[in-house]
């Protein structure tokens, strides 16, 4: 804030508050009754008389009592400009402290549970760590994996044995930490829309699905010359790479004929953001637990 | 009474038009107010119907109440007082009858552009701009008839109750200007000049002086002639009422910003709008006092006037949501009570409590004496209408009480780990109940609408029941 619009605002903030003030007093002085008097002003409005009552002691140290806290408060906190107040609160510094005072009191419950291995997570006697795993996992994970972890459109199913990165220990914590990218490049220009078609019925059929026994046949070359360096040969898929298996008949975009066409034609981007800047190494520890446990009862 | 005078000379014609259209605009605005209270409680209720989806009538349920309901309101009430306290007609009838049809145009655009899905998306001023252009015509011709009428008074001074309609509808067209501007790029579609925390910023400071002037200055002046009328007492101190007045406008301006507590907002203006908002408490409160203790000796009419019974209790609404606004607005209190539906019950105290009631009671005082009639056609409907219109507030505050509370504990609780407990679903399933009971509450105060619709019909209709006043008590 420059000095101008500093002093602006804090002139007409005292102005405000000491201008009812000033009247308060300036009333309060000038009435000619202290008790509860019959007098009026003796003018009325379509029959409405009023009195010269004094106004209500009670009320009167009640305003006051509001305007000295006014006042006090604009000393203490950030209020007159750019004055930052005597006792240097600011809604940062707050939750600053909020979140250190947090991290002093959960960080040790954490802590306990970093040394164990995710395998060693998953007996009875931990089972305490792997439900703060999944209360983190509500509150962190389930708006695209979902409360119960089985996934949406796009998001995969956690509780399956079907993994696109791989569903050992570390790779989970690592897609959780790191994040992914997922990339599907589209294949229409390419392919064409006969192309798309046909690959879409090879892909079916991959999955055992029935499909066009000719459109099959056309489709192989081009699937070994354009879809195997990811999906490799036999369609099973890569785990470096994020390539789904496509013999399993488990689809992350739909297995439908049209749903399969599409994710061929224009593509597919997949994106599980990075967590290791919002979450602590021991917090994405317990989720990596908990997730682990879900295909791994 | 000494200056009651003969008043043929009254336009009363505006006043009747928006007397009735208080009732009818009522009735919609809490009708559309109970089916989405309702939504909440069945979602099923929204029939998949785009145009009857909560999101397009919640803000048709907040326009047609306050600014259809209050607003007619507050013309007719307006109208009847600054004409009589003034003891001069209207500053020109041809304007007045403008203001009537022109506000009505409002309403209907509203009430068909708002569930089409039209919307500026800036809460309690949605409508897209070429009705904001309409609201300013007809805003400033209603000055121009207010304060012209003002200035012809045939009294020496301006009375208190003129004072207060005054500020509300010059501060309204300045807060409607500034917070309606906007860049049009289609006929029905705009965006605000302003963006970020700056937008946000000046929607809470028309938001929250919206309740301040147009809900509360304006109603202010409405319960400074309509309660020593109704009671036959003099105003209990002209004092308070100068002190009252004149704090009260001038802190509620920098009140707004106490809705962006914890927000992107720079601390300074939360501090500020969080004093202002404290200081705030004594200015309110000196609007109940002065018209509380203007019927202490007529507290025995009580017994018999259920109309002066409308204006005791919108008065004590009015001290108690007056006393919760302040507390809300601190930052301790405002981090557990917003974002629930506290503020939601809070809101209701005022504009059921006490906008809705005041204007009730007015309303009833007004239509014999419109009509030339010595009492409405029936007492005993006003009197039910009462317990209705009681009963249906403390069913819906309440409820609101409990499931704001309620949300804002869920919400923070956490576990051992610093987890949170519950899910936000959590804490909707446990507000089922509460919502239950407000759309009960909803329930009780159409009916009693309804009721007056009929009392008011049975009163104005040409083979009406109701005793003919004679001509002095139709003076008085």
């Amino acid at each position: 804030m420059s000095t101008f619009w500093s002093v602006w605002i804090s002139v007409i903030t005292l102005a405000v508050i000491f201008g009812c003030t000033w009247l308060l007093l300036a009333t309060r002085k000038g009435q000619p009754h202290q008790e509860t008097t019959e007098e009026t002003l003796g003018h009325a409005f379509d029959g409405i008389e009023e009195y010269d009552n004094p106004l209500p002691k009670w009320w009167f140290q009640m305003f006051m009592g509001t305007v000295i806290f006014g006042v006090l408060y604009l000393i203490a906190y950030p209020g007159l400009g750019s004055f930052p107040g005597l006792l240097g609160w600011t809604q940062e510094g707050q939750w600053e402290t909020e979140m250190a005072h947090a991290e002093e009191n959960y960080a040790p419950v954490f802590a306990k549970y970093a040394s164990l291995s995710i395998e060693e997570m998953q007996s009875e006697e931990n089972a305490s760590g792997l439900k703060m795993g999944q209360r983190m996992f509500a509150n962190n994970c389930s708006v695209c994996h979902g409360t119960s972890a089985t996934g949406a459109h796009g998001f995969p199913n956690l509780t399956d044995t079907d993994w696109l990165y791989g569903g050992k220990p570390a790779t989970i914590k690592h897609s959780i930490t790191e994040g992914r990218m997922g990339g599907m490049p589209p294949w229409g220009a390419v392919l064409g829309e006969d192309g798309v078609r046909d690959m879409t019925s090879y892909v079916l059929s991959l999955s055992g699905k029935e499909a066009d026994a000719d459109a099959v046949a056309r489709a192989k070359p081009q699937f070994q010359a354009l879809c195997t360096a990811c999906h490799t040969a036999n369609g099973t898929g890569m785990h470096a790479l994020g390539a789904p298996n496509l013999t399993d008949d488990i689809w992350l975009y739909g297995g439908s004929f049209e749903k399969v066409a599409h994710t061929i034609r224009t593509g597919r981007n997949g994106v599980m953001p990075a967590h290791k800047n919002i979450l602590s190494e021991d917090k994405i520890h317990l989720i990596s637990a908990y997730v682990y446990s879900l295909s791994n009862k | 009474m000494s200056t009651a005078t003969e008043h043929p000379t009254y336009n009363y014609k505006v006043v009747r038009q928006f007397a009735i259209m208080t009732v009818i605009w009522g009735i919609v605005g809490m009708t559309v107010g109970v089916l989405i209270a309702s939504q909440l409680v069945w979602p099923q209720l929204n029939f998949d119907i785009p145009w009857l989806t909560f999101g397009r009538l919640r803000p048709l349920h907040t326009n047609a109440v306050i600014f259809a309901f209050g607003g007619s309101a507050l013309f007719a009430t307006s109208y009847y007082v600054v004409q009589r306290t003034c003891q001069v007609r209207l500053f020109s009838d041809a304007l007045a009858s403008f203001t009537f049809w022109g506000w009505q145009a409002v309403i209907l655009a509203a009430a068909i552009t708002l569930p089409m899905g039209f919307t500026s998306s800036k809460e309690y001023a949605e409508l897209e701009w070429p009705i904001d252009i309409l609201i300013t015509i007809v805003w400033v011709c209603y000055a121009i008839v207010f304060l012209g009428t003002v200035k012809n008074r045939k009294t020496s001074h301006i009375y208190v109750g003129n004072w207060f309609y005054m500020a509300f509808i010059i501060t309204v067209a300045v807060l409607h200007i500034v917070n309606s501007a906007a860049i049009p790029v289609s006929a029905f579609k705009s965006y605000s000049v302003y963006a970020g925390a700056v937008d946000a910023m000046v929607q809470w400071w028309y938001g929250h002086n919206a309740v301040g002037f147009f809900l509360t200055a304006g109603f202010l002046g409405m319960m400074y002639y309509f309660v020593p009328k109704q009671s036959e007492r003099p105003i209990y101190s002209y004092r308070l009422s100068i002190v009252h007045f004149w704090a009260l406008i001038a802190t509620y301006m920098w009140a707004g910003g106490h809705h962006l507590h914890y927000t992107a907002l720079p601390d300074w203006a939360q501090s500020v709008a969080m004093v202002m908002s404290l200081i705030l408490l004594a200015p309110s409160w000196g609007g109940m006092i002065n018209g509380m203790m203007t019927l202490s000796g007529a507290w025995h009419k009580l017994r018999t006037d259920p109309i002066l019974r409308f204006l005791v209790v919108s008065l004590s609404f009015y001290g108690m949501s007056t006393f919760e606004g302040p507390m809300m607005a601190i930052k301790t209190v405002n981090a557990l009570s917003h974002y629930t539906d506290w503020t939601v019950g809070h809101v209701h105290a005022g504009a059921l409590g006490w906008v809705a009631m005041i204007s009730i009671g007015a309303t009833y005082h007004m239509i014999p004496r419109l009509w030339g009639k010595a009492s409405m056609a029936s007492v005993a409907l006003i009197n039910t209408h009462f317990w209705l219109a009681t009963i249906g507030t403390v069913l819906y505050i309440c409820a609101m009480w409990v499931n704001g509370i309620l949300q804002g504990l869920m919400w923070r609780a956490v576990n051992e780990d610093g987890t949170l407990t519950y899910s936000f679903v959590e804490a909707l399933e446990a507000s089922h109940m509460g919502y239950f009971v407000r759309a009960l509450g909803g329930v009780f105060w159409v009916t009693g609408m309804l009721l007056m619709a009929y009392n008011v019909w049975q009163t104005v209709r040409k083979d009406s029941s109701a005793p003919v006043a004679d001509a002095s008590a139709q003076a008085a």
